[in-house]
């Protein structure tokens, strides 16, 4: 098949790129651009190094061309909310990987059929990404009536954007288990370990739940691992699930790709893997029309 | 006149740990009137994890941090009513709540390497009016530049306190008093020290940080607390008034808090035993305890294994979950 759908990124972080990286080798997407608002960005240079168009002139600088139907935004949340109308407008597909949520939150192995027609897709969170699939399994099986998932990641993988709004963080995440997860509530947790060398992204997921059997919820937690490892190659259970009266503990690790990041930077790597596997979705139902 | 020395009580707080933050209502009413009759100028009252910590994490609190606060406020006529918030586990959402009640103080709490994950939480409580701490924890992880580094980054953002915290009681007195120094050297702010008797050194820990510069100390009634628990604030109340300082608490009347209103309502006496004292000596989150016995049951382990193995990995505060993933490897290694 030679026939790809294109599509830009914009914002040319750490973000950014490691997508970059991950949608040169897609078999349904080509990245036509990457987009920056900054002349003198760094991460503009590493575009142009592997071949690929770098756009300084903000999103204006892709309103208007037509081939480019997808568009992956890794820059902030307020910044998405100022792209999302022009590219709405422009008929462009919203992939969003800031805390926007202007559109519907969107996990792959959950409930990516649900969402394929809106223009604008939200990709929760890190912490969302790795947790919900595990709490939307259990719920499947066992209804989970709170869920509680904690995030331990590198001091590293955190940028200044992240430690700014680290409410925005637990909210949105938590605000995931519910709406995608199925959870009556939910919380969440972030810790941040200086630790060196870096420690490996880690993710508890606790649920209390209503129905315990314990065989099929240790069946669906293993069957929804093996559907997000197929596009998080690093998602591995770390211990399967723990029993004790109605609560379910569940452990995962996340390492990276190691695409541009880091390996321990499983939290970075989850939300590329996963906004990669939306776009390629998007993208082959445009490909079969 | 005999110098100054603020004296801040978290029996209500750090206090929380010690009965799995199952205190209620009428226990943290009594316990919260006793202290402000005795003259404590400041009282903590939160989840042992601070705002928001009531969680299969760190474990659910009988109470509401709402209620608690409500019920609290309501006694308290002198004291300053004050609350902790780790951010990442609670958010500006419980600061707003906490300040509705009276809440006139916000200690910011992040390890000692992750002041800005703290920054907005400090200037929400500055704009609320609040009094706002900065509040270092597992200082001992670093060294005192680093403790510098990430005080400066509380500074700016506009705290008016820096605390130095001991959270793990691993560090000596010369550890508190080189990291003390250094901040009050570079910072221009008063500092305070918050101690825990793993090593049965609080007190001698907080005269060292006392000596050395800082101007508030924490203690808890009958040292109950995370671990091996704190300062007893009797006792320091006691020491400082022998040494000359001036606390503004009744010697007398905070004794009689801890022996008749505090102690009948521990679970366990607070005592150095084999399982706090590691904690204090492979610097370990002082909270981790209770969770590291309750793992070596479940998993058959010795919760010293458990404990210096957290040590070893580097874990931090908050990494409860992490006991539990230690203890399972270990029940395999056994095996």
């Amino acid at each position: 098949m030679n026939n790809k759908v294109k599509a830009a990124i914009i914002g040319p972080g750490n973000i950014g790129l490691d997508l970059m990286f991950k949608l040169m080798r897609s078999d349904y997407i080509e990245v036509d651009s990457v987009v920056s608002a900054n002349p003198n960005s760094k991460g503009l240079k590493i575009v142009r190094k592997n071949g690929i168009t770098a756009i300084d002139k903000g999103v204006e600088g892709i309103i208007g061309n037509k081939d480019i139907k997808i568009v992956f935004d890794a820059t902030s949340a307020r910044a998405h909310q100022a792209h999302a109308p022009l590219l709405a407008d422009d008929n462009k597909i919203a992939i969003d990987l800031t805390p926007a949520a202007v559109g519907p939150y969107v996990i792959p192995a959950v409930n990516i059929n649900q969402h394929l027609d809106e223009t604008n897709i939200n990709m929760v969170t890190c912490g969302g990404q790795a947790t919900t699939p595990i709490v939307a399994a259990i719920n499947e099986v066992a209804d989970v009536e709170y869920a509680e998932i904690v995030a331990t990641i590198a001091s590293l993988s955190a940028g200044p954007g992240t430690r700014a709004s680290i409410d925005e963080f637990t909210e949105t995440t938590a605000r995931g288990l519910v709406e995608v997860g199925g959870a009556d509530r939910g919380k969440a947790i972030i810790i941040l370990n200086p630790a060196e060398p870096p420690l490996i992204m880690r993710d508890t997921v606790y649920t209390q739940v209503k129905n315990l059997d314990k065989e099929a919820i240790t069946l669906a937690v293993e069957k929804m691992v093996a559907k997000v490892k197929k596009y998080v190659p690093g998602y591995t259970l770390k211990v399967p699930p723990i029993f004790d009266g109605n609560k379910v503990t569940v452990m995962l690790e996340i390492e990276g790709a190691g695409d541009y990041l880091p390996k321990y930077s499983g939290n970075l790597d989850i939300m590329t893997s996963a906004a990669k596997a939306v776009g390629e979705e998007v993208a082959m139902r445009m490909l079969r029309k | 006149m005999n110098k100054k020395i603020r004296v801040i009580d978290s029996t209500l707080r750090d206090g929380m740990h010690a009965v799995s933050h199952q205190f209620s209502l009428d226990d943290m009413m009594q316990i919260a009137e006793g202290l402000d009759q005795a003259g404590v100028d400041t009282i903590e009252v939160s989840h042992g994890d601070g705002l928001g910590g009531s969680s299969f994490q760190y474990g659910f609190a009988r109470h509401t941090d709402e209620e608690y606060l409500k019920a609290v406020s309501q006694v308290i006529k002198n004291a300053k009513l004050d609350v902790l918030l780790l951010p990442g586990i609670g958010t500006h959402k419980h600061l707003e709540m906490a300040a509705k009640y009276g809440a006139k103080v916000a200690r910011i709490a992040t390890h000692v390497t992750e002041a800005d994950i703290g920054i907005q939480h400090i200037e929400i409580a500055k704009k609320m009016g609040m009094e706002a701490i900065g509040f270092l924890m597992m200082a001992h992880m670093v060294e005192p530049e680093k403790v510098v580094e990430q005080a400066k980054i509380f500074e700016e953002a506009g705290a008016d306190w820096i605390y130095v915290t001991d959270s793990a009681g691993a560090l000596t007195p010369e550890g508190v008093a080189a990291r003390i120094k250094a901040v009050k050297k570079a910072i221009n702010l008063p500092i305070g020290f918050h101690a825990h008797n793993n090593m049965a050194l609080a007190i001698g820990n907080t005269l060292k940080a006392i000596e050395c510069g800082a101007e508030s100390v924490d203690g808890t009634c009958k040292g109950i607390g995370a671990a091996a628990g704190n300062s007893p604030t009797e006792v320091l109340v006691s020491v400082l008034k022998k040494e000359g300082y001036e606390t503004g608490v009744d010697a007398y009347k905070i004794m009689d808090v801890a022996d008749d209103i505090v102690v009948p309502k521990m679970h366990r006496p607070n005592m150095i035993d084999k399982n706090s004292l590691t904690i204090g000596y492979a610097g370990v989150y002082g909270s981790f305890l209770l969770h590291a016995m309750r793992a070596a049951d479940k998993f058959g382990v010795d919760a010293r294994d458990i404990l210096y193995e957290m040590g070893q990995r580097k874990t931090v505060g908050g990494q409860e979950d992490m006991i539990v993933d230690v203890a399972y490897a270990l029940s395999n290694q056994n095996k």
